[in-house]
């Protein structure tokens, strides 16, 4: 019985070929667009995430304050008050998992005949843990390389790319400043950073070499930052706290004084970026939902236009035989295949279209099976919730009346 | 077999119009056997339509009892009413009624959808029935490919293929040369034959002759009931009034 219903379904509909495509066209265009503003919203998503995830995850930074030389006010982060004693202590308290002292600066880099300038960071193995940063090639240097401030170096793809050639990096010898420092391992691309710098145009080597070598710190054991990485994200307050106290005792800071650090909570940043796409995305899909609505109004028109045509073959129907469940049947069944077969045409350029933006733009799309699902469920609700009341009006028609319908 | 098919016992029927209420049947009773052949005859606004109407369960009496097969019509809901429309009673109209898109095949099948009958079967009996009513060859054609006595023909077949005791014809010829309703009349009068109970509705009284029983209605009643045992003094009757009709 229900094959026979589904068959009336589609001779109805293929009776009137071209008003059948258009209600369905609006289906097509209300799941399609759903599809691909779903696929560009995630895309979008997955793209902050993966930057967040290459920054590292529960980060906090710990910055010197500003220092006052003469009436001038450096900006924050140049004063030699942070240590890496500082750090050391740091890495004692409660929730923390991780600490890398960091030291930074610009540097010329020559090759044989090339050079770059980049940016030189001084820092432990840790930090390579924290940033979650691997190697395509090569080791990382040691902690005995910290101790004897040895000149090894990890390059970044930017950097290989731009000195190395076609050379392989490993073993061989570069010049940062004049020093020559023999490359140990070459790091895996990080792209770029949710600030849109290049995060690969770098080279880390250890902090002790670096502050003798390279960047002259004014005081031997100073840092200008502190990476610290929580062990939980639920820990983060309590050991951002716990830095603040930390440190206010040890550079003896009264209380109520101003502090001359600064404790930046960067996972909250990311955080925040991350909300803002999945509010844009949410958005793109509320707004791509509505021309689904617009699609079902169209159903619900047509098919109260088809109800009214054949109002004597529902009489005749009637006098055969059919039960009121039968022609609400019928005609809701009618209503979902349309909507059913608007639905997959719709994934289909959806889909295509996701593709393409992909291909043009170059932005990241993500087609998942839960939003192609969420679009057929919707599509299916559409076409009952839509089909469901001219089904009831051709279901309650009077049958004598209907059969004497002209 | 002297069951009554049909019994009718004091019936009204009222219609609400803008006019006010306007009463269509008075008082009716009709009783009818198993196996009877029942002609409705009358002129136009008599009310016969809407007794057929009444007694093929489409539309219910303001009051009075109407019996179908001894169950009290009123007392039963949407859907049985639905299955006896289904089962016990087969419909044939002067318009044939039949869908314009389907297959005389499927046309005739299509009481057996609401059945619930497999599609094999469906297909199977309603060939037999096409091939019955001499159409066998035509089972896929549409309804617009053959002429109006054959969708009549189809029309009945598909009046029986849930195997009725009672067929209601609402005038089934009035579409029809005279040549073809007689066939489609002796169609009829072998059906019953085969014991199937028949109540037609005609204005035509030789048509109405291969009847057993002639009714006639005027305003809404039962003016005359007359059995094939008595028919010469009815067919007289029958053709006077005719006769006066046609000189108005």
């Amino acid at each position: 019985m229900f094959s026979a219903m589904l068959g009336e379904a589609w001779r109805a509909m293929g009776a009137n070929r071209l008003r059948t495509f258009l209600t369905m066209l609006g289906m097509v265009i209300g799941v399609g667009s759903v599809v691909l503003m779903m696929a560009v919203g995630q895309g979008a998503q997955e793209s902050v995430k993966d930057s967040i995830n290459a920054m590292g995850s529960n980060l906090f930074i710990v910055l010197s304050g500003s220092s006052t030389a003469g009436g001038a006010r450096s900006g924050s982060g140049y004063s030699s008050n942070l240590t890496v004693k500082d750090a050391n202590a740091i890495n004692e308290l409660e929730g923390v998992s991780n600490v890398a002292p960091i030291s930074m600066g610009n540097a010329q880099v020559v090759f044989g005949g090339n050079n770059w300038s980049t940016s030189i960071i001084g820092t432990t193995p840790t930090y390579l843990d924290i940033r979650g940063w691997e190697l395509v090639d090569g080791y990382v240097f040691s902690d005995s390389d910290i101790r004897s401030a040895t000149r090894v170096a990890l390059v970044g793809q930017t950097v290989v790319d731009n000195i190395f050639g076609d050379n392989d990096p490993i073993g061989k010898t570069i010049r940062i400043k004049q020093n020559p420092f023999v490359v140990l391992g070459v790091l895996k691309s990080k792209g770029q950073s949710l600030d849109g710098r290049d995060q690969d145009d770098t080279i880390i080597i250890p902090l002790s070499t670096a502050q003798r070598k390279i960047l002259g710190n004014q005081f031997a054991g100073s840092v200008r930052q502190i990476m610290v990485q929580a062990a939980t994200p639920e820990a983060m307050p309590m050991v951002e706290q716990n830095i603040n106290g930390l440190l206010n005792q040890r550079h003896n800071i009264r209380e109520g004084a101003d502090s001359d650090f600064f404790v930046r909570n960067l996972t909250a940043v990311a955080n925040s970026a991350a909300e803002t796409t999945r509010t844009m995305s949410l958005l793109l899909g509320a707004i791509a939902s509505v021309s689904l609505l617009v699609g079902g109004i169209g159903i619900m028109n047509i098919m109260l236009v088809s109800v009214t045509e054949r109002t004597r073959e529902i009489g005749i129907r009637m006098a055969i035989g059919a039960r009121e469940r039968d022609i609400l049947l019928q005609f809701l069944l009618e209503a979902i295949v349309i909507s059913i077969i608007g639905c997959l045409i719709g994934l289909f350029l959806g889909i295509s279209g996701a593709i393409l933006v992909n291909k043009i733009t170059q932005a990241a799309v993500v087609i998942s099976g839960n939003s192609v699902m969420i679009a057929f469920a919707v599509a299916a609700s559409v076409g009952i919730f839509f089909g469901f009341y001219p089904a009831r009006k051709a279901a309650r028609l009077n049958p004598i009346e209907a059969l004497r319908y002209q | 077999m002297a069951k009554n098919v049909v019994k009718v016992n004091n019936l009204y029927k009222d219609y609400q119009t803008a006019a006010g209420a306007i009463t269509v049947l008075k008082q009716v009773d009709f009783n009818m056997e198993a196996g009877e052949f029942v002609a409705i005859m009358g002129p136009s606004g008599s009310g016969k339509s809407t007794f057929m109407n009444i007694l093929g369960c489409l539309d219910k009496p303001t009051s009075g009892e109407y019996t179908l097969d001894g169950h009290e019509v009123a007392a039963l809901d949407s859907n049985t009413l639905a299955k006896i429309r289904n089962q016990t009673i087969g419909f044939v109209f002067q318009g044939f009624n039949l869908l314009s898109r389907v297959s005389l095949q499927d046309n005739v099948a299509l009481p057996l959808v609401y059945s619930g009958i497999n599609k094999t079967e469906r297909q199977a009996r309603a060939k037999i029935l096409l091939e019955k009513v001499g159409l066998g060859q035509y089972i896929h054609s549409l309804p617009n490919q053959i002429s109006g006595g054959q969708q009549q023909r189809v029309a009945i077949a598909r009046a029986l293929v849930n195997n009725p005791r009672l067929i209601l014809a609402d005038e089934p010829t009035g579409n029809l040369d005279s040549v073809t309703s007689e066939e489609i009349m002796v169609l009829f009068s072998e059906l019953n034959a085969d014991g199937i109970s028949i109540i037609l509705v005609t204005h035509e009284s030789d048509i109405a002759a291969h009847a057993s029983r002639q009714i006639r209605f005027l305003d809404g009643r039962i003016v005359q009931d007359v059995s094939s045992k008595d028919q010469i003094d009815s067919s007289k009757e029958i053709k006077e009034t005719k006769e006066t009709k046609e000189a108005h």
